[in-house]
């Protein structure tokens, strides 16, 4: 019955969308605010509706209902109970049903927090976002119901694919789809600003915020993937230009790019125009994202659903949206009036650049992920498109960019001197160079890790320097000094930490260079070197999880005969699905960490490992996380609050506030 | 048929009973240095077999023969870039993680510079145009400047001294 429910649920969210899609669209035209009106509580109840097809579908997974086809295809009774859940996106049906549940959640929030807003943005880009809606609606019932019911139903379930069996995973999509969809909203405002043709500062100031929350979201459900993908495919990579996570970068790259093309239009209300195709970029990314991931159209770690019916219906969605959204900027950009002006130093021409640079990787990456598919559309003809080339081609763009990075942060909006930025950069010029002939000195190749060291270390000194110049001003004491730090605007502080986060980041990433790996196999209890450290297996032994059993090491490690820690790398074998899975033993010392994946044991009791040491590695992560967290300052920025757009449209004598 | 590699394959059969994980010690040269070339060679390498994985990196049987055809060919003294080609001659481009450059991929190699040469082009174009706007908006006609100064205002602008009271 519940399940019953839950399906009718859908099905009349779906209705809701399409009258959320229509009326208060209709309401606008005609000025009519009783129909605009209709657009908020549709979006509410849209969302609960959606909400409850959601809790419904995750209630048969928890009571291991398995006359759902979806329950026994990605379930067990056996499975552990937070599997049980996060099982639910785990599958084809299951993920659609949780982007939309992201779409409506989206969509109320929209309808919550616009209060200051007008009635007809507001109805517009409520309508825009119910047509959204309506379309994957249709795309779930129509294709890919997770409520299809099967009779007799079996006994068993066959269970979820073990590597999606990790805490990771439960964390993982909902934030990433929080990210993706979350441009959604950005998209829906600037179609809406296309709709009536007004566009200025304080609807920049409208979208902003949303771009930073799905961004903050879509920055840390790449890095939650990428640390995934790290500990459980069990050879520690974080990244692999695999098509999907190529998906999940490409609206990152767009967001990221329109973040600092948005503070651009706030603050100047330059690049209007540029903004707004950004805005459709980012989320029109996201449905080629869910495109490649969801038809099926690529094969991958992690497309576990292909069926290329379901590929054609997502297609026609991508070309409708896609499509229609980039008809209306044709037909209306170029009657919007040009904002701001400024001299080509300066803080905008800094961010031209910004967006420039991050458009051209955004694009690499589009063309290196489509390519292949495209010329074997074409010719038949099958290549490879993988990290040697993605690796070799951005890493010259991005440098760069990460070198002008601290540069743009220090001129002045308008019109700015070079060469006073610059010396205000002397210190982090200096420490980059300093990094460059220590890093030469004592480590030698890799070349590019040296030098993308340096640049990393130049770039978090650069990134603060403008905070700390700001800060340290004048000599009068620790009091007036924290004075001026809580003076701070929150978005500029935002950015210092969120530029030392890419920099922490690129750390991480520059030290990969200079790991250590040796694969070997292991007698017990005889030390290993790997490193600076030494690893020990004590036992190995068997054992006995819910629903599979494991070999597991006992390895202790040391340094110069410290025990640091334990670690208990194992390999499991699922018996429901005949798979078997490594689990990597990690240890974090310091910033590095110590890497073990176990394979064969061998008869003279030997065991074949991987082992790594891995220094800095978690600074890709912590970079990353300091990023959103330079995301979230920024977000709080009280300039971004709500009331102060209020203020500015009754200013500007633009439509009443409600 | 070298020796090594008869050996190699021999343990190949007796382990490959149930899955093993990527590289194994067993498959490995003795030779550091010739080791470190041939993990370097296999991660340019599609397994062809698997979902856009190196063959340094897959668990699949086929990915393992190719692993073991590299470090044949480097105990037989190629140099990487032989091994490449005879890997990329046997199996097509297909195998190369970084694809060949060729008509074909002539589009995809010249992509990101065709994308700054565009953008960068783009805005340098709508720079000027702005320039252009700019002085254009800021110079004052003839009539303008007269009525200006009747109102008693100080007229001037880059192209025009102020006018003589």
């Amino acid at each position: 019955m519940i399940v019953e429910s839950g399906h009718f649920a859908l099905a009349l969210a779906l209705a809701l969308a399409l009258a959320q899609s229509i009326i208060p669209f209709v309401g606008a035209r005609l000025n009519d605010v009783a129909l605009m009106r209709v657009a908020r509580p549709s979006a509410l109840a849209q969302f609960l509706l959606v909400a409850f097809s959601y809790s419904a579908l995750t209630y048969a997974h928890i009571v291991s209902d398995f006359s759902l086809v979806n329950v026994i295809e990605n379930s067990h009774s056996m499975k552990p109970f937070i599997y049980k859940i996060s099982g639910v996106w785990g599958n084809h049906e299951g993920s659609m049903l949780l982007w939309v549940l992201v779409l409506s959640f989206c969509g109320a929030l929209v309808a919550l927090f616009s209060a200051t807003m007008s009635d007809k943005l507001r109805a517009d880009a409520l309508s825009v976002q119910g047509l959204i809606s309506a379309a994957f609606l249709l795309f779930i019932l129509l294709t890919s119901n997770p409520f299809t019911r099967v009779s007799p139903a079996p006994w068993e379930g066959r269970d979820l694919n073990p590597i999606l069996q990790d805490p990771g995973l439960a964390i993982h999509p909902p934030l990433l789809y929080l990210g993706y969809v979350g441009f959604s909203i950005v998209f829906s405002f600037a179609a809406a600003a296309l709709i009536s043709g007004r566009i200025d500062a304080a609807w920049a100031r409208v979208v902003r915020p949303w771009t930073l929350l799905a961004w903050i979201a879509l920055t840390l459900g790449i890095a939650m993937g990428s640390y995934w993908a790290y500990y459980t495919l069990g050879w520690g990579g974080f990244w692999f230009w695999d098509p999907v996570e190529n998906a999940s970068l490409m609206p990152w790259l767009a967001g990221t790019a329109l973040l600092h093309s948005a503070a651009v239009m706030e603050k100047r209300e330059a690049l209007k125009i540029w903004t707004l195709f950004l805005s459709i970029l980012a989320f029109s990314l996201s449905l080629l994202g869910t495109f490649l991931v969801r038809s099926g159209v690529l094969t991958s770690v992690h497309s576990f659903a292909s069926d290329p019916e379901r590929g054609v219906f997502i297609l026609a969605i991508l070309i409708f949206f896609i499509g229609g959204a980039l008809a209306l900027f044709a037909l209306r950009a170029g009657a919007l009036p040009v904002g701001g002006l400024f001299a080509p130093i300066s803080r905008e021409g800094a961010l031209v650049i910004n967006n420039l640079l991050l458009s051209v990787i955004c694009a690499t990456v589009v063309i290196g992920t489509l390519y292949p598919l495209a010329l074997e559309a074409l010719t038949g003809e099958k290549i490879s498109v993988g990290a040697p080339f993605f690796n070799g081609v951005l890493m010259p763009i991005a440098l760069p960019l990460a070198l002008l990075m601290p540069i743009g942060q220090m001129l002045p909006w308008k019109r700015g001197d070079l060469s006073a930025a610059l010396s205000r950069l002397r210190v982090a010029f200096l420490i980059g160079i300093a990094a460059l002939a220590v890093f030469l000195a004592s480590y030698g190749a890799p070349y590019l890790s040296v030098i993308t060291a340096s640049i990393a270390l130049y770039l978090i000194v650069g990134g603060l320097s403008d905070l700390f110049q700001r800060v340290t001003v004048r000599n009068d004491g620790a009091r007036a000094t924290l004075t001026r730090l809580s003076h701070v605007p929150l978005s500029a502080l935002g950015a210092s930490i969120a530029h030392a986060g890419v920099g922490l980041t690129l750390l991480g990433l520059a030290a990969t260079g200079w790991g250590v790996e040796s694969v070997i196999a292991m007698a017990p209890l005889k030390a290993y070197e790997v490193g600076p450290y030494q690893l020990m297996i004590e036992e190995i032994t068997p054992r006995q999880g819910p629903n599979y059993s494991e070999i597991y090491a006992q390895m202790t490690v040391q340094k110069q005969g410290v025990t640091l820690g334990r670690i208990e790398p194992a390999k499991r074998f699922y018996q429901t699905r005949k798979m078997a899975r490594s689990e990597a033993g990690i240890l974090t010392i310091g910033l590095g960490q110590v890497y073990v994946a176990i394979g064969e044991s061998h008869p003279d009791g030997t065991l074949d490992a991987r082992l790594y040491y891995k220094p800095l590695v978690t600074l890709i992560w912590v970079g990353a996380l300091i990023m959103a967290l330079g995301g979230a300052c920024s977000l709080a920025d009280r300039r971004l609050r709500i009331g102060v757009a209020r203020r500015s449209i009754a200013l500007r004598g633009g439509e009443a506030p409600t | 048929m070298s020796k090594i590699y008869k050996l190699m394959l021999g343990a190949f059969f007796v382990l490959s009973a149930s899955a093993s994980f990527a590289v194994t010690p067993e498959e490995m040269l003795r030779d550091p240095k010739l080791e470190t070339r041939a993990r370097a060679i296999a991660a340019q390498l599609r397994c062809l077999v698997c979902q856009n994985q190196s063959i340094d990196d897959s668990d699949a049987s086929l990915a393992k023969d190719l692993r073991l055809l590299v470090r044949e060919k480097l105990n037989e003294g190629l140099s990487d870039a032989q091994v490449l080609d005879y890997i990329h001659a046997r199996y097509g481009d297909f195998v190369l993680l970084r694809p060949p450059f060729k008509l074909g991929t002539f589009l995809l190699w010249a992509s990101p510079a065709l994308a700054l040469i565009g953008g960068g082009g783009a805005v340098w174009w709508n720079l000027r145009r702005r320039r252009a706007e700019m002085s254009a908006g800021t110079t004052l006609t003839e009539e303008e400047r007269h009525q200006l100064s009747a109102l008693g205002a100080k007229v001037w602008d880059q192209d025009h001294p102020p006018l003589a009271d």
